[in-house]
């Protein structure tokens, strides 16, 4: 299986501020209820953007002129609580392709590796220029650089950061490592008859 | 010189090699699965004419989504039905056992490893579930996955991981009478920090941890994540072995002792080194209860909910939007806060033992008029003893509502759902915005006993005083 090799992301991106954005909140538990992940970009941040009427919320991501964003920008602890990888997969589905935020919580930063989708942490000083910068102008083209750690907008170039093996995986195409597990078949079946139990 | 701690040693024993990008291909021995994160892993399978590797390493169960006041399927909610549905399919065809609802082991994934004797000191395990880091209490490394894992573990029994570092967290003393375990996670975590521990693995120990239970362990292992670690263990001693001896998938008689040596030898060697040590007093541990919308924003019984204008500035915007949500007013005493719905279970605190704490001062007691309060026992083993000690009556005749077993209000996948703005004393494990099932619904975390005393104060009570 060929991966793409993901060295950067260009598109433009959509302010959602805020710390500790957890995954309830990025796609409620009520959406969780589907036997594959089709359809989940629909629900993607459900609550936080409509009323319990149906009615449109005030939000970004029902702004249209953030309907094609492609990279999402957000505060600290991104993604914490639940290891469901509907989360990611919602943002995914929604066309979201990478994710700058403070940092992240460790299952969901590996559960968006597999899809190929980069998270990549920066100063909150940092998070908020970009924010601001893309609420100003939502056209605004951004660039998440994977080969030189940047994130580069209109004339600016902010440091960015992510875990060196992530990004190893993500620059060569080896971001599912199923693979690359399933040609350990005799490794595997050692480890298995070495343990202490069946 | 050589020495190393239980995680360590569980790594190496486990690790397959090294994959490419400098992660451990990590061998899992056991693998749990449930009705959510399952289905999806299985149809990549079939897309991909993989078949199952080891299917004798993964068990199954039903929790999150069943009803727990109808028993009868088809369930009236479609989703619901067809997810149990394929779930027994998935299992039937790929030779993986089934803790279906009719074989009386069903319940919360988190309950029924332990109850059966799957979860072991020094094992690996994994479960589409970030509560997975429960199992912890056995000595074992358990890790929370999400579904593209799910997949790899079910192709090869494999996942590719980073080694994590390890924190130890010692809690020395004594703790105060009416002090739970769920008091002490939740105190950790709001010490550390609800990403405090973003790349460790807590190891938990001290003198409270050595004169806990194994389930007092496991609620506090179950909450590590919270606190932003995914795996938390304690080291095995002889209360682990003597809780294993004689369950269903514990070792033979004829293989004890060696079992039982060998899961000594995966304890932390004295002296090893640790990336981190936090040093915890038991007897600065009060009842804790939370106030915000994430695990850390928790005080104790008698302190005032915090203003935002005297918290860290980064904290700040924080602290504002959980009071909005709340509806808390910044600097009053948490106590006295109104609530309306009471919520015993979850695989934090749904276990016999919470259940027996509870029901041992009810006697005398009412729920509140116009309160809801349900009891969701763990596990439909856990439902079976608790009624043969005559615990539901206990809570019926109290008021409360008996249920069967699952998730429940926990997450609310299942009809069990706060309605409105509805504040919920809970003895789950999240806190977040529209975690019950109401997108302005409230949630209180706090232990089940203190739970109970909310529910028959109809506010936020210190359970001492309540039940004397
Ligand atoms: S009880 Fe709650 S936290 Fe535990 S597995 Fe079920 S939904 Fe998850």
């Amino acid at each position: 299986m060929n991966l793409p090799k993901i060295s950067q992301v260009t598109g433009r991106a959509i302010p959602v501020p805020g710390d500790d954005i957890d995954t309830d909140r990025i796609i409620p538990a009520r959406f969780m209820k589907c036997l594959t992940f089709d359809g989940l970009g629909e629900y993607l941040f459900y609550d936080t953007r409509f009323n319990a009427d149906g009615s449109e919320k005030l939000h970004n991501l029902n702004l249209p002129c953030f309907r094609d964003a492609s990279i999402m920008v957000s505060g600290a602890n991104f993604g914490c609580g639940s290891s469901r990888e509907h989360a990611p997969q919602s943002l995914y589905r929604a066309g979201l392709r990478a994710i700058v935020a403070g940092n992240f919580a460790e299952i969901f930063f590996g559960n968006s590796t597999n899809l190929g989708m980069p998270c990549v942490s920066a100063s909150r000083e940092n998070l908020e220029k970009l924010s601001s910068a893309t609420e100003n102008d939502p056209d605004l083209r951004v660039v998440v650089d994977l080969e030189n750690l940047q994130v580069r907008y209109g004339t600016e170039c902010i440091p960015c950061e992510i875990n060196p093996g992530a990004r190893e995986s993500l620059l060569n195409g080896t971001w599912d490592p199923l693979e690359e597990l399933l040609t350990a078949t005799n490794e595997i079946e050692e480890t298995a008859r070495s343990l202490p139990y069946a | 010189m050589n020495s190393k701690n239980l995680f360590e040693k569980v790594w190496d024993v486990h690790s397959v090699g090294e994959l490419a990008n400098g992660q451990t291909q990590l061998f899992i021995g056991r693998h749990l699965i449930h009705e959510v994160t399952s289905p999806q892993a299985f149809g990549m399978l079939r897309e991909k004419s993989l078949p199952i590797r080891y299917p004798e390493r993964t068990f199954a169960t039903v929790d999150h989504i069943v009803p727990t006041d109808e028993a009868s399927e088809p369930y009236s909610d479609i989703l619901a039905d067809a997810m149990i549905k394929e779930l027994r399919k998935n299992c039937a065809e790929s030779g993986v056992t089934f803790f279906d609802v009719d074989s009386g082991k069903q319940g919360i994934v988190h309950v029924v490893g332990p109850e059966q004797g799957l979860t072991q000191p020094g094992m690996t395990i994994a479960c589409g579930d970030s509560h997975t880091s429960t199992h912890g209490a056995f000595g074992a490394i358990a890790f929370g996955v999400g579904t593209s894992q799910v997949r790899d573990l079910l192709a090869t029994q494999t996942m590719a991981m980073s080694k994590l570092k390890v924190r130890r967290i010692n809690v020395n003393g004594d703790l105060g009478t009416g002090i739970y375990a769920k008091d002490v996670i939740l105190h950790i975590i709001r010490l550390l920090g609800v990403n405090g521990g973003t790349g460790f693995a807590y190891e938990y120990g001290g003198d409270v941890f050595d004169s806990f239970s194994i389930e007092e362990r496991m609620t506090a292992c179950n909450m590590s994540i919270e606190g932003g670690a995914r795996v938390g263990y304690v080291n095995p001693d002889h209360k682990t072995f003597t809780y294993l001896k004689g369950r269903p998938y514990s070792p033979s008689n004829e293989e004890w002792e060696k079992q039982v040596s060998t899961w000594s030898s995966y304890s932390s060697d004295k002296g090893c080194s640790y990336d981190d040590i936090v040093t915890i007093e038991g007897s600065e541990v009060a009842p804790t209860v939370t106030w915000g919308i994430n695990p850390g924003q928790a005080v104790a019984i008698g302190e005032n909910i915090p203003n935002p204008d005297q918290v860290a500035q980064n904290d700040r915007a924080g602290v504002i939007e959980a009071l909005d949500h709340m509806q808390l007013r910044a600097g009053s005493p948490i106590q006295g806060t109104k609530v309306d719905v009471a919520f015993i279970g979850s695989c934090t605190n749904g276990r016999l033992s919470d259940l027996e704490e509870v029901a041992a001062r009810l006697p005398g007691h009412k729920v509140r008029d116009g309160l809801k309060a349900i009891v969701v026992p763990g596990s439909q083993i856990v439902s079976k003893l608790a009624m043969e000690k005559g615990l539901d009556k206990v809570f019926i005749e109290a008021g409360f509502e008996w249920r069967a077993a699952g998730c429940s209000m926990c997450l609310a996948m299942n009809p069990d759902k706060l309605v409105g703005d509805q504040l919920c004393a809970s003895s789950s494990n999240r806190n977040f915005k529209g975690r019950q099932g109401s997108p302005t619904g409230r949630t209180m975390l706090m232990s089940p006993v203190m739970v109970a005393a909310a529910a028959v104060t109809g506010e936020v009570s210190d359970a001492r005083t309540v039940f004397g």
